[in-house]
């Protein structure tokens, strides 16, 4: 460890940046650890809330992170409510937004991401879905009797809403702008398969087709209220409540000016260093190499990472695990781990479109780069375990299986 | 004590997930290298099924986030689970697997 690294900024305290301050503690940090978060709650798991808690009526408390016993022990200051405005030139001091300045020998950047939004003024019913205070205010109105919603955007914050909003009884309407949701995340083969699962979950899916306006009414109080939305091919679709999904950027508008490289957010190495040695960045505020995972799991590994390079000064660690997501929607439990590729071919294994659950393999040059499962947990996770030891020969068909059903083109 | 399956049912290595009314919780029967073990099929940390997790010893790894459970602890060994699951007693009567639910901790309060 460098001899002069007294203090500790971690600026971000959600997943990652709570991850950074175990990481911190765990590697024999025993300085002065300032944690700074933008909003006024404890690290708290966001996934449940555009799941079951936006479904359900559980209490904030199910979603903390951490606990009194463990925040005793990481000796932390929490500086939370107010986030972090800049940093000095130097990058040695994180300037705040209330106007206090903590000076500091490392930076830990872990400021995640923000919701991309629409155009216009803020109305009334239109909803964002990134934080708790987004999910206890949609929740909210969902249990007041929305009885039609529109998603815009059929992502994955998009289709789990919609799977919540379908599951109170609400009327849903998803607009995707592209012909088909989720061909970045998942590709074309298996995105076409997922695009089935809406209407079999009475959730009406329109691709194709972009937003033009929201329609408001006159007199609404504070701002005025949505009533429909008009799409660009001239629909008009009425709503009580208009969900935002369109994705996220992430958040560096407060490192802008920097001192940092920024390109899609914070430039870093394959271990988390970002243009300045004492300046490393975690979760999905983080660029490594070509890489930005918006992914939870990701924000749970980085930090180890980008902690040890940081107390050690250099790039003495990489961060190579495969990525992985899982996403529930439409009553199906998605997952996909591995690094897919534009040339890659993809195959069903396990099951198929009819049966309501498969796992598949993309493969590139007779390996497997990425492994995709619908409702098939077990089988998934001992391929993304084979994929992460660097074992990733291609599996043989079970008995019975469909010799390879979906010889995708590349 | 509720029947589970016949010992030939469930395989070394295998598990399964019983479900007992609406108002228990669905438990996660294990076959491991050292014997029958029972624990809520829930994770403590989200909704997932631990008898689709990946059994390594006296250890299940929940198939969403790769928490470690003890099988016959039910404590977590790793992140993100924080909380341990409840274990229930498992014993076999004439090759048949029967589990003994847990008195929850409410009812007993």
């Amino acid at each position: 460890m460098t001899a002069a690294m007294r203090t500790v900024t971690v600026v971000g305290a959600s997943l990652a940046g709570l991850h950074a301050v175990r990481a911190l503690r765990a590697q024999g940090f025993d300085g002065r650890l300032v944690v700074i978060g933008a909003e006024r709650h404890r690290p708290y798991d966001r996934p449940p809330l555009s799941k079951s808690f936006l479904a359900g009526d559980a209490e904030t408390d199910a979603l903390s992170l951490s606990d009194a016993e463990e925040e005793a022990e990481l000796a932390a200051e929490w500086l939370l409510g107010t986030p972090a405005a800049g940093l000095d030139t130097a990058g040695r001091a994180v300037l705040l937004a209330d106007g206090r300045r903590i000076t500091t020998d490392g930076v830990v950047v872990a400021t995640g991401a923000a919701p991309r939004t629409l155009p216009g003024p803020p109305l009334a019913g239109v909803h964002t879905l990134r934080t708790l205070d987004d999910a206890l205010a949609l929740r909210g109105e969902l249990r007041t009797g929305a009885r039609q919603v529109v998603v815009i955007g059929g992502g994955f914050i998009g289709a789990e809403a919609a799977t919540a909003c379908a599951g109170l009884g609400a009327q849903v309407t998803v607009v995707e702008a592209a012909p088909l949701p989720l061909v970045p995340q998942l590709g074309r083969e298996m995105a076409q398969l997922c695009a089935r699962m809406p209407a079999e979950h009475g959730v009406r899916l329109l691709c194709g087709t972009g937003v033009k306006a929201l329609r408001a009414d006159a007199g609404g109080r504070p701002a005025p209220r949505v009533t429909a939305v008009e799409l660009a091919d001239g629909r008009l679709l009425d709503a009580d409540v208009v969900i935002v999904g369109i994705g996220v950027s992430a958040a560096t508008d407060w490192l802008t000016p920097s001192p940092l490289a920024l390109r899609d957010g914070v430039l870093c190495d394959e271990g988390g260093v970002s243009s300045l040695p004492q300046i490393v960045a975690a979760g999905d505020v983080a660029r490594y190499g070509e890489l930005r995972a918006e992914h939870w799991t990701s924000a749970t590994e980085q930090p180890a990472t980008a902690v040890r390079n940081l107390l050690a000064g250099a790039t003495v660690a990489r961060h190579t695990a495969p990525p992985y997501f899982w996403s529930d929607q439409y009553g199906s439990r998605i997952q996909l781990a591995g690094r897919r590729g534009p040339k890659d071919t993809v195959r069903i294994v396990e099951g198929g479109p009819d049966e309501g659950s498969l796992l598949a393999v993309h493969e590139r040059d007779g390996e497997i780069t990425a492994v995709f499962a619908v409702n098939r947990p077990r089988p998934f996770m001992r391929l993304r375990r084979r994929l992460a030891t660097g074992r990733p020969a291609t599996p043989a068909p079970p008995a019975g299986a469909p010799a390879a059903a979906h010889g995708a083109t590349p | 004590m509720i029947p589970v399956c016949r010992i030939e049912d469930l395989p070394e290595g295998e598990s399964v997930r019983i479900e007992i009314d609406d108002t228990t919780p669905a438990i996660a029967v294990f076959h491991t290298e050292d014997g029958f073990y029972a624990v809520d099929d829930t994770c403590s940390h989200q909704d997932a099924s631990l008898s689709e997790g990946w059994v390594e010893g006296c250890f299940v790894e929940c198939p969403l986030h790769a928490a470690l459970f003890d099988l016959r602890t039910g404590a977590p060994a790793c992140l993100p689970a924080r909380r341990p699951v409840r274990t229930h007693e498992v014993s076999v009567l004439d090759g048949m697997i029967h589990v003994r639910p847990a008195v929850r901790e409410e009812a007993v309060a």
